[in-house]
């Protein structure tokens, strides 16, 4: 390919390859401070859709290792986007060395805290706020469960914001505006110094919270039953990983406790945690 | 009529609340389950058995034809998600 980008984010490395110049400078802005990756784990291209659109009407198409074979190529202005999405695809995908949750997660005193819910449920941005309220953010998108020890491997990526929740941060940590994409208006931050120097921290988790903006402030207890199933459809590998990936969900079901948390806005959610936090 | 787990030790059981999970390492398929079904398995682990012999090793003294036919028909569902074999 003609332009790299090399990064390692916690455990797993990655290489980049692009057709554009453009989609690699974006990443070498967002990730600065991070380290290279020595060897690759994934590799993610992104590719012209034809010979001729890397000049005309330009379209990505992301590919690597893991590919989805139907997906939508994407205008090169969001080649930022394609890169995040081809490298959270490789992970979903390709990762056998974790049990994956798509769930936020922050650490303080040495233990976890997993937000899981589904999109549109807050959790990036409530992880975002509490990374810069006492917590270290381990990760927006995927929480990485060790499957020998039942520990919580950080995978601090670019917080992918979306919309309204663009406005409540410091715009010097964030990237490019991403203006209507399939998800709306999306910009990335990049977590504080403090989060990327400790990526290969884990922490054991400690509580499981499953959050939802747009109610009353409100609390729940989860029955394990309920979180396991709420669980498994959280996990991108839960199935290909099989006993492996049952003996440390259930390792995680027993022995955390589990709420889920109704909040109108970011303070009440912030004070909701830290009062489950303390409790836990 | 007899019955017998599947293979004895292909399931893996873990007790969560009202539901078990279980693990089938035969097909790799997880299941959930509620009572009778994990009290069914258990007992089956000791043997093969019919439905009187089940009763008694599930300590279940006073059952009228009505709870037989009814666990015979969890036993049919068992069957059908590959947890149990007719023996």
């Amino acid at each position: 390919m003609r332009h790299v980008f090399s990064v390692r984010v916690g455990p797993a490395g990655f290489r980049v390859g692009s057709d554009w110049r453009a989609p690699v400078a974006a990443l070498e802005a967002l990730y600065a401070g991070y380290p290279k990756a020595g060897i690759a784990d994934f590799t993610v291209r992104l590719e012209a859709a034809r010979p001729w659109r890397r000049w005309i009407r330009p379209s990505v198409t992301i590919a690597g290792d893991y590919m989805l074979p139907d997906a939508v190529p994407l205008a090169l202005r969001h080649g930022l986007l394609a890169a995040e999405m081809g490298m959270n695809l490789q992970m979903a995908l390709g990762a056998r060395r974790w049990l994956l949750l798509h769930a936020a997660s922050l650490e303080r005193d040495g233990r976890a805290l997993i937000l899981t819910g589904a999109s549109g449920s807050g959790k990036s941005t409530l992880a975002a706020l509490l990374g810069d309220r006492g917590w270290r953010l381990m990760g927006d998108e995927f929480a990485l469960i060790d499957l020998a020890n039942g520990v919580l491997h950080p995978f601090p990526r670019p917080v992918s914001l979306k919309n309204a929740a663009i406005a409540l941060f410091d715009a010097a940590r964030l990237g490019p505006l991403l203006a209507a994409t399939p998800k709306g208006d999306i910009r990335h931050l990049r977590p504080n110094a403090d989060a990327i120097a400790r990526m290969a921290e884990p922490a054991a988790p400690a509580l499981i919270l499953f959050p939802r903006f747009g109610h009353a402030a409100a609390e729940r207890p989860v029955a394990p039953s309920e979180v396991f199933v709420r669980l498994t459809q959280a996990s991108t590998n839960y199935v290909a990983l099989g006993e492996a990936g049952f003996d440390a969900l259930t390792r995680l079901v027993t022995t955390l406790p589990a709420r889920a948390i109704d909040y109108p806005d970011a303070d009440s959610a912030v004070a909701l945690v830290e009062r489950l936090w303390a409790a836990a | 009529m007899r019955w017998a787990l599947g293979a004895r030790t292909a399931l893996k059981r873990v007790p969560l609340d009202m539901l078990t999970a279980c693990f089938d390492r035969r097909s790799g398929m997880t299941h959930l389950l509620a009572a009778p079904a994990p009290e069914l398995l258990a007992a089956l682990a000791a043997g093969p058995a019919d439905i009187a012999l089940l009763l008694a090793r599930m300590g279940i003294a006073d059952a009228d034809a009505e709870e037989r036919a009814g666990l015979e028909a969890h036993l049919a569902a068992l069957e059908a998600a590959g947890l149990v074999v007719r023996a």
